[in-house]
């Protein structure tokens, strides 16, 4: 058989290809149908998250951080309860990360303030001692893109169902609903409001003028998203 | 006509073997660069604070692993596809117009296709993917050039003199359906600019942005299916290839086994695709998944051992070649690290080791002895052997080519070695607990301990560029070399007589 297949390389392809599609067809698809369903608690990010989380990715700050707590007690001693699939529902993309140059922040969170974030964003060895992380001084002065996240956004709820302007409950048994704005200049009005709480904790002067101009430098979409981290 | 030689056409094995050196340059280079980062931070602004976005770590970290996987290693399977495919199929590209200038497309259009990639990257537009960070419209552009070098491939088995495909040939065909398959898949994604706001607005924002259609953790699993696989389909199966037809050719030995060849080939097809798993343990993918990948690893022990096995076996009898010949050393060192790393890598798919393992510098160091060793390593023979032949001039110098040898060897050995240590140092100290149950180290602990493993890692890695340098400056000497002038030869006759 194998001396006929190499005389016949349409065969010979097609026989490859059998066999290479075989564990994936076993292996993805039957996850498929259970994987994505949110646990409660988890709700789909806000504009300015979702801006802060593009500036994430724009950063590769997934290079060397994971957000995956493995289920092991010195893991959950040192970041949180371990990670559930479906706290992941609404990760589009998924950030895991495969190498922890840094500390995991699956649930940073929690333990991390939006005023520490901005000193350590600046320059992370002034607060950490010894700190390798480079610092990311252009995130004060660059602007968030506001548009792009709006679409993202719309694009989650157009073409994946994410539930925006629906009640997705919460852990204490109440609903939350997180709203996806109509157009893209109400989008800045409602991504400015967020920004306006967030730069209120922050000391940088330009960042707070900037945000009074109306303007949403990357540290303030950054620092919201962290913070949504739980 | 009859009686000559094929000439074959080598016009566009020569175009990808000036990437696969350039561009090995550009990856490497900045892959020196980053691990010295990491040791001396002060470097991610020594360009200049201005525009220090661009030259910190994080920003040029895939711009290494996309440069060293998809500009050196890629061209060099283009390379070598477009030297052996004609010997192998027994025809010449010059025969057919048409190939020739798909060939020279694919070319094209895959340069094209970096250059868009290197700016897109440098600028920030990335999906986070590792080893699939390009937007959408980049994809679209690989999916055309990989069509072409599809085209190619089957366009000249079209036409073949030689019926049987010789078994490079089916590693290259392995390649080509292995990669269409996970690089289409993994990159399914949403343009957001088909989006509509409430008030009918569309295009909104960045025209280059795309949502995932995955999420979470389908997301995760279908990428390091790919992740995985773009391993399998680009860091072994195409070297396999170069392997089985340059280590015969360089020693005029026949291969070993003919069987053996047959059960690695099948056996590496059906096995290397559920060993994706095993990037995810202890993660949320199902455990059935997780300990799948896992099994799955340990049995591809088998075929990869195999295909490496048969490669010595090829020396048996001649192994004083390896002491005499510099690129049989590179070709026989080459697969002793793919039996190395092919046996590190399941070590670390078993799931108490892996606990240990997985988020440290171990997997870079794996990663590494495999790329170094095995792809990079067949690659250089693969275009030392080439040279002479593409550009009929004899190669400038053998001695610097032991030279390079032994510089990058150490440099491998050094770079695996200190990875090992601070992998799993990294890896014991965060899991250590004191006497009362509260976690030993803080992180900071477990990062200050790294710095000489990071310092000397970059200078393996500093070597090994060094050694990449001299091959370059070795392949730039024979091609500007005088040509052999083998046709006067032919028609001399002593005093014109």
């Amino acid at each position: 058989m194998f001396h006929w297949l190499e005389k016949h390389p349409f065969f010979f392809a097609v026989g490859v290809f059998v066999v290479i599609a075989f564990a994936g067809l076993i292996e993805i698809v039957p996850n498929f149908a259970q994987a994505s369903r949110p646990v409660i608690g988890t709700k789909p990010y806000t504009t300015l998250e979702l801006a802060g989380r593009q500036v994430y990715i724009k950063n590769s700050c997934n290079a060397c951080h994971s957000q995956l707590i493995r289920p092991f007690k010195a893991e959950t001693d040192r970041y949180g309860h371990y990670s559930l699939s479906g706290e992941y529902a609404y990760d589009r993309p998924f950030l895991w990360g495969s190498k922890r140059t840094g500390p995991d922040l699956h649930r940073v969170g929690n333990y991390r303030t939006t005023e520490w974030h901005e000193n350590h964003m600046m320059d992370p060895a002034a607060i950490v001692q010894g700190s390798i992380m480079p610092a990311y001084p252009w995130m004060f002065t660059n602007k968030a893109d506001i548009d792009t996240a709006f679409a993202e956004q719309l694009t989650d709820q157009q073409f994946f169902g994410v539930p925006y302007n629906k009640p997705v409950p919460m852990k204490d048994g109440t609903t939350q609903t997180v709203k996806l704005a109509k157009s893209v200049a109400e989008a800045h009005a409602d991504a400015l409001a967020e920004a306006k709480e967030v730069a209120s904790k922050m000391k940088n002067q330009d960042v707070k003028d900037a945000v009074a101009r109306g303007e949403i430098p990357e540290i303030v979409a950054l620092i919201a998203y962290l913070n949504s981290l739980k | 006509m009859e009686n000559r030689p094929l000439e074959y056409d080598y016009t566009v094995a020569k175009m990808f073997m000036v990437t696969t050196i350039v561009l090995g340059i550009v990856g490497m280079s900045i892959g020196v660069f980053i691990a010295f980062e990491l040791a001396f931070p002060g470097l991610n602004t020594i360009f200049g604070q201005g525009i220090a976005e661009y030259t910190n770590f994080s920003r040029l970290r895939p711009l290494h692993t996309d440069a060293v996987a998809f500009g050196f290693t890629l061209s060099g399977i283009f390379a070598t596809w477009y030297y052996v495919g004609q010997r192998v199929l027994k025809v010449s590209m010059a025969e057919s117009k048409f190939l020739m200038l798909i060939g020279k497309l694919h070319f094209w259009l895959y340069v094209l296709g970096v250059a868009a990639a290197v700016v897109t990257l440098f600028m920030g537009y990335s999906t986070s993917k590792e080893y699939a960070e390009f937007e959408w419209p980049i994809d679209i552009a690989i999916v055309v050039v990989w069509v072409l070098w599809g085209v190619s491939i089957f366009g000249l088995i079209g036409i073949r003199r030689e019926k049987s495909l010789y078994i490079s040939v089916w590693y290259y065909i392995a390649t080509f359906l292995g990669v269409a398959m996970l690089y289409l898949f993994n990159n399914m994604e949403v343009p957001t600019m088909l989006a509509t706001s409430a008030a009918g607005e569309t295009g909104i924002g960045s025209w280059l942005h795309s949502v995932s259609m995955y999420a979470g953790t389908n997301d995760a699993l279908v990428q390091w299916w790919y992740g995985h696989n773009a391993v399998a389909f680009v860091f072994t199966v195409p070297i396999v290839a170069m392997i089985y037809y340059f280590l015969p050719k360089e020693s005029g030995q026949a291969i070993y086994s003919y069987k053996l060849s047959l059960l690695s080939f099948w056996g590496l097809m059906f096995v290397y695709l559920w060993a994706g798993g095993h990037h995810l343990l202890y993660s949320t993918v199902p455990d059935w998944m997780q300990t799948m990948g896992s099994i799955f690893s340990v049995v591809l022990i088998l075929p990869s051992w195999g295909s490496a096995i048969n490669m010595l076996l090829t020396m048996k009898g001649e192994w004083q070649q390896v002491a005499a010949s510099p690129l049989i050393k590179f070709m026989v060192l080459g697969s002793t690290f793919y039996m190395f790393s092919t046996l590190e890598g399941p070590i670390q798919a078993i799931k108490s080791v892996n606990a240990i393992a997985h988020f440290t510098d171990w997997i870079v160091g794996h990663v590494h002895d495999g790329t170094l060793g095995w792809v990079g390593f067949m690659i250089i023979a693969a275009l030392y052997h080439m040279a002479p032949r593409v550009f009929k001039r004899e190669l400038y110098s053998k001695s610097l080519m032991a030279a390079q040898f032994w510089i990058q060897t150490l440099g491998i050995v050094l770079y695996f070695t200190s990875m090992w240590i601070a992998g799993i140092t990294q890896g014991m100290m965060w899991r250590a607990h004191d006497e009362f149950g509260n976690l030993a180290y803080s992180f900071m602990d477990t990062v200050d301990v790294l710095h000489p493993y990071y310092a000397l890692r970059g200078t393996g890695g500093l070597l090994y560029l060094i050694g990449f340098f001299m091959f370059a400056y070795n392949i730039y000497k024979t091609m500007s070399a005088r040509p052999v002038e083998e046709s006067e030869l032919q028609n001399a006759s002593p005093m014109g007589a």
